[in-house]
């Protein structure tokens, strides 16, 4: 008799029931780099709150500024700006995280595990699906973390909300930050897999998230766009998403930067299917990838 | 097929005709060969022979292109899925995240195999013992040395308890004493019954660790023996001799029933002999002496795995013509 038996370990024994939780493990593993990583960790909860700060404070001062003179029509909500921007904050965020969250596997391809993952019976799919997770949980974190501090420092998010309503607002709001997330962190996976080097995907990214960015209701309206850009911006994901941290976070109907915005549900739900089209096209991609990446 | 269950019980692997090519560029021409059950089989060969893509097809990390493969009795087209599950690998380089504690590298490899609960957790102490890391559990694989994170990564490949063990190159930049010790862990895991496939550019590592070895170089396959056989092909023992006549020695001793082959040197010669070297030493040197040939030099040698390698591979720089006549040669001092 040796040391350990010379009973094969096979999961496919008949009678051994096999559900393949496999992302599970891909997600607490990720989590725990998120959570051992200090700097990143750290950095990553500050990110935000620095632009908040110092953008967010300076950019309303000036603005609220020009604002001053332009009438309220009666019965309507007018909020300063940093209640706009912090929804667009939020996002920003958002995408950078999910643009980035699929780094790791770049690394793990390079210098880690990847090959062990790939050799495993596991189902490709789960690593997809793992990394969509705990890149969501990372994004709710830093968007939780958002609200608070923009609340804090003047953000008129959830004005005259009662507790249930602040709730269900913030369950709305993580809602749509989350299938955001995923959207993008599948795009990410799917480059990451696809792509030899860091530097090669850091240029990658930066080069999508700069019209991603700023072609979009962030930090200004639309409204007054030139037609292309302004359709392109409508139907960014990125403005998907910030219709509806307005919609919970402010309300419906609100005056900001001297707009007029009106929330439908329709308009929001429409917001939502977006982003589900969205977020399923970026899946079977980063699903198409995968399967042609050759890992050795 | 004519083959019954008990042969192939016996053949752990079979790979009949493998061929892969990176786009134009061939990497295996045409292999054939099969490892059996429980033994320790090396793939030993210079890099870029071709070694790494074979074993990457037969790990499922490459599309089969040409051939046939089957590992554990699945067919690594037809059921990829099975071969993973019934096998462990070591990758050539390092594959362990930085960040990750030695236990949760081994905990994260059982619940990607889906390995139960309490089977993954008392898998992972005996073999922590095993590799002696028991007191490192707990330590990110940063902070180990070249050769304990070689020790997790086949403590990681047998998580899984797995029929055969693919090892690439697995003591590549470690420390004589490490390889040595690593030689070890390879040979106790082999004895508890998992079938070893190995590669390796080293040939003392093939020589020591393997039970048989196909040397490759090119994409091909050049020979496939025992180390004791691979040697022999050679002729058993060299005898080296420079005397007052060598032409005259030559001849004198050629026809001779154990000379196989004599070979001039600069300043002497060399006799390829068939038989135990030491005992057919004296015959030759009374024969040469009773010739009243004087004998300044005497070499005796039996040929090491480096010899076998250099005779089959050649001495060139990979991509140069590679001769076969001039390589068997004996060094002074030599082992």
């Amino acid at each position: 008799m040796n040391r350990w038996g010379r009973r094969q370990y096979s999961p496919s024994v008949p009678g051994v029931i096999r559900m393949n939780y496999g992302f599970l493990n891909i997600y607490w593993r990720d989590m725990i780099r998120f959570v051992r990583f200090r700097t990143m960790l750290i950095s990553s909860l500050l990110q935000p709150a620095l632009w908040l700060a110092f953008f967010g404070i300076a950019m309303s001062s000036s603005f609220d500024q020009l604002m001053a003179g332009v009438p309220v029509p009666p019965g309507v909500h007018a909020v300063g700006y940093l209640t706009f921007m912090a929804a667009g904050i939020i996002a920003m965020t958002t995408l950078f995280t999910s643009l980035f969250g699929g780094m790791i596997i770049l690394f793990d391809k390079n210098w880690g595990l990847m090959r062990e993952i790939m050799a495993s019976p596991m189902p490709r799919d789960h690593v997809i699906i793992g990394i969509g997770l705990s890149g969501t949980t990372k994004s709710f974190i830093q968007a939780l973390i958002i609200m608070f501090f923009g609340i804090a420092i003047g953000a008129g998010f959830f004005v005259g909300y009662n507790p249930v309503q602040i709730t269900l607002s913030i369950f709305g709001i993580l809602l749509f930050v989350g299938v955001f997330a995923l959207g993008f962190l599948f795009l990410s996976a799917g480059i990451a897999v696809s792509m030899e080097t860091p530097e090669g995907m850091q240029g990658v990214m930066t080069l999508m998230t700069m019209p991603i960015f700023f072609a979009s209701n962030a930090l200004y309206p639309i409204d007054a766009f030139p037609e292309a850009l302004r359709v392109i911006s409508t139907y960014n994901p990125m403005t998907l998403l910030i219709n509806g941290i307005r919609y919970f976070a402010i309300g419906p109907d609100f005056l900001a930067l001297g707009e007029h915005y009106m929330y439908t549900s329709t308009d929001i739900l429409l917001s939502f299917a977006g982003l589900l089209v969205f977020a399923v096209i970026m899946y079977a991609f980063a699903r198409w990838r995968f399967n042609k990446a050759v890992v050795t | 097929m004519a083959e019954t269950q008990q042969e192939q019980d016996q053949e752990i692997i079979i790979v009949k005709n493998l061929e892969h090519a990176y786009g134009d560029a061939k990497a295996v021409e045409g292999i054939t060969f099969s490892v059996k059950k429980g033994e320790i089989f090396s793939f030993l060969g210079p890099n870029g022979a071709g070694k790494s893509t074979a074993i990457n097809v037969l790990i499922t990390l490459l599309a089969l292109q040409k051939g046939e493969a089957s590992v554990a009795g699945f067919d690594v087209t037809r059921d990829p899925q099975k071969v993973r599950e019934s096998i462990g690998i070591v990758f050539q380089d390092i594959t362990l995240d930085r960040d990750m504690t030695v236990w949760e590298i081994l905990e994260f490899h059982g619940k990607l195999y889906s390995m139960p609960h309490a089977e993954r957790r008392a898998r992972i102490e005996e073999l922590l013992t095993l590799v002696q890391l028991e007191a490192k559990r707990n330590v990110r694989t940063k902070h180990l040395s070249g050769g304990m994170k070689r020790r997790l990564e086949i403590a990681r490949g047998l998580m899984t308890r797995p029929k055969v063990l693919f090892l690439d190159e697995p003591t590549i930049g470690l420390d004589p004493q490490t390889r040595m010790r690593m030689w070890d862990y390879i040979k106790d895991v082999n004895k508890t019954g998992t079938t070893i496939f190995l590669t390796t550019h080293y040939m003392d590592e093939a020589d020591q660790l393997s039970d048989r070895i196909s040397i490759i170089d090119h994409g091909k396959i050049i020979i496939t023996g025992t180390n004791w056989e691979l040697k022999n092909t050679l002729g058993q023992d060299l005898i080296y001799l420079e005397t007052s006549n060598n032409p005259f020695a030559i001849t004198s001793l050629t026809g001779l029933s154990f000379v196989k082959n004599i070979e001039q040197k600069s300043k002497g010669f060399l006799v390829i002999i068939n038989d135990d070297g030491t005992k057919v030493l004296p015959v030759i040197m009374d024969r040469l002496r009773d010739a009243d040939i004087t004998i300044s030099t005497v070499n005796l040698k039996k040929p090491s795995m480096d010899d076998v390698f250099i005779h089959y591979t050649g001495k060139e720089i990979r991509d140069e013509p590679v001769g076969k006549a001039s390589i068997l040669s004996l060094r002074p001092g030599g082992n």
